[in-house]
């Protein structure tokens, strides 16, 4: 039978066909270096050493799980994905992957990570890595993320534990110290992703995606950024009192810290027709330099660790 | 003719494969290592389980 309107509909994306690359982006590679880049300073800090061969094996199991998160959140989200500028041409939406196989893949490298990370390390932090999959997967993904437009607050949970693990893999427990690793990376998050979604704002919004912006405003938003911002703050610069802070971390952590609350007050300040002006330049300054923000503040952690050895680290 | 040409789907195809065989071969290099490390671990807590034994027995 020839029917017209079957040969002009484009035909459904079947998937399946992509290349290995394909596969790889569902496991969120950037997302991926920023969990290994966390766990990896968890593990190092800690004040049991832990043998390089396992400490190896443990961030990779832990970076597998965190993809396969990822994987599972890609497999939920493909529908609003596709509506979202920055997201369409993700493997799912553009139809190089079937929903069903990054399904697969999602569950198949959970179970893999948490069993293997558990053999290879110990089972404390194969659980908090089952936990963490979970959380990020179930109760951010499918729970949270379109329903609140607190979705950002307590879905940074899941991108929190990766120190807490990696520091579990060496001691096998949790400590104030691992805690506050966490506690950084929480609070960290919402001003951060708060300020991509200023300057995103239309991909959100045709999205349905409760975000701050969307629900309370603008204004709201910015001046969440800046109490989130004051409250990150005591809780960087508190970790630097800790068995794993030091001086060089503390000089790090304040002048970190009075760089990010002056560019969160110049957020707090501007309207709306000043940003649009601009072209978002301080929110996208603000966005950027969060990165290095967290990165910095890991990396001073890392340096007091690695100085401690010739008697200069640490208090 | 159109047989023996490679088609774009045969490239993507061998990137899976070869994609899935490096990863493959990188997880058996890891359980080996992996067991290495285990086994030797194992073996100075058995030295030392058999030592105390032996301290113990010649009391």
């Amino acid at each position: 039978m020839s029917d017209t309107s079957a040969r002009t509909t484009p035909p459904p994306a079947i998937g399946g066909e992509g290349d290995f690359a394909d596969y790889f982006a569902l496991l969120k590679p950037r997302v991926m270096s920023l969990v290994v880049f966390t766990a990896l300073v968890g593990l190092l800090v800690a004040p049991v050493p832990a043998h390089p061969m396992i400490a190896l094996a443990a961030i990779l199991f832990i970076a597998i799980g965190g993809g396969a998160a990822g994987a599972l959140n890609m497999w939920w989200d493909a529908d609003i994905d596709a509506m979202m500028q920055r997201t369409k041409a993700r493997p799912i939406p553009a139809g190089r992957v079937a929903p069903g196989e990054a399904l697969a893949i999602g569950v198949a490298l959970s179970g893999m990570s948490v069993v293997m990370l558990g053999l290879a390390a110990n089972w404390v932090a194969a659980g908090l890595l089952a936990f963490t999959i979970f959380f990020y997967a179930v109760v951010y993904t499918m729970w949270l993320k379109r329903r609140t437009p607190q979705n950002i607050v307590i879905g940074g949970a899941a991108g929190a534990f990766p120190p807490m693990i990696g520091w579990a893999v060496a001691t096998g427990g949790v400590s104030p110290e691992s805690l506050l690793m966490f506690l950084i990376v929480f609070v960290w998050t919402p001003p951060h992703f708060w300020a991509l979604a200023l300057f995103v704002r239309s991909d959100y919004e045709h999205a349905g995606v409760p975000m701050l912006t969307v629900t309370h405003g603008r204004r709201a938003t910015r001046a969440h950024i800046l109490a989130y911002t004051l409250l990150l703050a005591p809780v960087t610069i508190g970790a630097g009192l800790t068995s794993v802070g030091g001086p060089v971390y503390l000089m790090v952590a304040v002048a970190l810290n009075l760089w990010l609350i002056w560019g969160a007050l110049n957020i707090r300040r501007r309207s709306e027709e000043t940003a649009t002006a601009d072209g978002y330049r301080a929110e996208k300054a603000f966005f950027r330099f969060s990165i290095f923000y967290l990165f910095l503040h890991f990396g001073a952690l890392l340096a007091e660790a690695a100085l401690r050895p010739y008697g200069l680290g640490g208090w | 003719m159109g047989i023996a040409r490679e088609h774009d789907l045969h490239k993507r195809r061998f990137s899976r494969n070869r994609g899935v065989g490096l990863a493959l071969a990188a997880f058996v290099a890891i359980i080996f290592g992996l067991t290495v490390v285990k086994v030797s671990n194992m073996d100075v807590v058995g030295s030392y389980a058999a030592g105390s034994l032996t301290a113990g027995g010649d009391k």
